[in-house]
């Protein structure tokens, strides 16, 4: 029996269907997932096996149709949309495929925003963001613009800008696919170090099979569900070594 | 939040320029047209501004602006001061009389004749000579642009030398000597103004029955001008109105039966169309630019409220600068344009005409793209 204090994210029979009438696309068919703190959990699967629409409704930025879902017990069908909007805000961290970055702030203002957002003083959101940087190895850049940072970098500053307001709640869409193998592998490290808490949970959505070794489960999607979620050896490794 | 704003509008700077070069022209030409369009219905009763004297002016009924005479019996003066109220009425003439210049050629120019006794309408401002110099035989006082422009001699080497005291011209084949040179409001129709005495207005003048223009009047101490007006026109039958109430007469006149309204009408909401399609279009752009960058920041947690100050602060932003430069650049070319015909009122009604139409173009790109953005779907944030 599971300890419900540990759940981070639970969703039950849930489904999406995008489309009306005789374009209907189902996307998740009746997904069961649960996702507990201090876990990285991997989404994998083909294009369009629902991987990003599963991850969009855990994150609180598209409604589900059915079924049932919760972010550390709370869930967002009883929410007003300001709600979602300020828990999201709270709570929940995201790390883009493309990373998302403003090309017109600097590193530092970029990886402030979530702060700023939550109403903390412009020059002191600046001063933890520098902080944060310097922990992901850009103390040096926090000034310079993203577009002049290599892809490594900028998802760098992606995780850090994920991270800066602590939020129980990480979720990545494809973090490696725009890195080189190299890269990939460091950002994964990464996220698992500072982002994988006691009372934190990570999901990655990928399709890159090299980064299945990070994650603590693996769950496999296709055709809108669930197919299987699999333990990954990771962590035991990981603490052999050590 | 504002920063933010501010950083995203400012860094794309092709986008922030075409916007701000949109609304500059759109508040350049809304404002230099509108403020030239003043200006020419300020010179239609330019007559008027310069003869501040008489409080009431009256004259036939049947007259629709201040250049449409309509003569009166001499008389109808001496009925007017009979009038209770009126502290006293004199006799004006204004016609258009041709002038014969030195070289044979002919002008036509805007001949005032003043009451003779009391000289009472004469030109706001003497640069040369005095206005009791009128009194003179064959006199008369020229304004200054006429005296160096039109009515300006020519030597055989095509130089032009201004009219100057003492010389010499022919009005409708009288002689006629310059005893003064004066500043008056521009005209309407930019022609010379010359002003004379009324008895000799009447001899420049083609014989008539009736030679009598206006009379212009002043209230007694206390009088109220409308109470009076209503006095007069009951009295003599003829129209009697206020200063203020004949300019209005005037440029309803303009308004009504010329092209004027319409054609200046159409450029300025020409302006406010290229204002919309420039300006709100490349906003709109900008806006459908930063989509994903606003989709992220809702994702993050900033409410819909917040993303629409950004849009408000970004639209007002473009907006002032625009109007701004708009505005400084009109008045640039108005100041120069000064010594020309140009006409060119820049009033303070048409600054902030011309600011409603800058915020106007920007609250509907703001809007438009403000609708964007509340429909946005958060979840674009993870479209590839």
């Amino acid at each position: 029996m599971m300890d419900m204090d540990n759940i981070a994210v639970q969703c039950k029979s849930m489904t999406k269907t995008y489309g009306s009438g005789s374009t209907l696309v189902p996307a998740l068919r009746g997904v069961d997932l649960e996702v507990r703190t201090g876990e990285l959990m991997m989404l994998v699967g083909p294009s369009g096996s629902g991987k990003t629409t599963l991850i969009s409704i855990i994150a609180g930025v598209l409604d589900r149709d059915g079924g049932e879902c919760t972010v550390f017990g709370h869930d967002f069908k009883h929410m007003t949309h300001y709600e979602k909007t300020r828990y999201r805000g709270q709570n929940i961290g995201f790390v883009f495929q493309l990373f998302n970055l403003i090309p017109t702030l600097s590193t530092a203002e970029n990886v402030a925003v979530p702060l700023i957002i939550n109403g903390v003083k412009r020059r002191e959101a600046i001063e933890r963001a520098c902080e944060i940087l310097s922990r992901v190895g850009l103390g040096d850049r926090t000034s310079s613009p993203p577009t002049q940072l290599s892809g490594g970098q900028q998802q760098r500053v992606a995780i850090a800008r994920a991270l800066l307001h602590n939020p129980k709640l990480i979720v990545c869409d494809e973090p490696t696919s725009a890195l080189d193998h190299e890269t990939g592998h460091k950002i994964l490290e990464l996220l698992h170090d500072v982002a994988v808490g006691i009372d934190r949970a990570l999901i990655v959505v990928t399709h890159d099979a090299r980064i299945f070794e990070f994650a603590d489960r693996i769950a496999k999607m296709d055709d809108g569900f669930i197919i299987s979620v699999e333990k990954s050896n990771y962590r035991l490794t990981n603490k052999k070594k050590n | 939040m504002n920063f933010i704003a501010l950083k995203m509008l400012v860094g794309n700077r092709a986008r922030y320029l075409s916007i701000i070069i949109g609304l500059t022209f759109a508040s350049l030409l809304i404002t230099q047209q509108s403020a030239i369009f003043m200006g020419l219905m300020t010179r239609t009763f330019g007559f008027l501004t310069d003869t501040s004297f008489p409080d009431i002016w009256v004259m036939d009924p049947k007259v629709q602006y201040i250049d449409d005479i309509k003569p009166l019996k001499e008389t109808e003066s001496i009925r007017v001061r009979s009038v209770e109220g009126v502290a006293w009425a004199v006799p004006l003439y204004k016609g258009l009389l041709k002038a014969r210049l030195s070289n044979g050629t002919f002008q036509t120019c805007n001949v005032i004749g003043l009451d003779d006794e009391t000289l009472i309408g004469g030109p706001p401002q003497l640069l040369q000579g005095k206005l009791a110099d009128l009194r003179r035989s064959d006199a008369i006082i020229v304004d200054i642009v006429g005296a160096t422009g039109k009515l300006a001699r020519s030597t055989p080497e095509g130089k032009r030398i201004p009219l100057k005291i003492g010389d010499t011209m022919e009005l409708n084949d009288h002689r006629a000597v310059v005893v003064g040179i004066c500043q008056v409001q521009r005209t309407f129709q930019s022609q010379p103004v010359v002003y004379t005495t009324y008895s000799r207005a009447t001899v420049f003048a083609p014989r008539e029955r009736k030679l009598l223009s206006f009379v212009a009047a002043k209230a007694k101490p206390g009088q109220d001008f409308h109470t009076l007006c209503q006095r007069i026109r009951k009295t003599t039958g003829l129209a009697a109105y206020t200063k203020d109430e004949f300019k209005k007469l005037t440029i309803r006149y303009y308004m009504k039966y010329t092209g004027i309204p319409i054609n200046f009408g159409t450029t300025v909401v020409l302006g406010f169309i290229v204002g919309i399609a420039i300006a709100g279009q490349t906003f709109y752009s900008f806006t459908l630019d930063n989509l994903r960058y606003f989709g992220t920041l809702k994702a993050m947690g900033a409410t819909d409220r917040v993303l629409l100050q950004m849009i408000l602060l970004q639209a007002a932003l473009v907006g002032s600068i625009g109007y701004g430069l708009g505005v400084g650049v009109a008045s640039t070319l108005g100041a120069l344009s000064g010594s020309t015909e140009l006409s060119f009122l820049l009033t303070w009604q048409l600054l902030l005409a011309s600011a409603i139409a800058v915020m106007l173009i920007c609250a509907v790109s703001a809007v438009l793209s403000m609708r964007k953005v509340i429909r946005l779907e958060p979840a674009i944030v993870f479209q590839s």
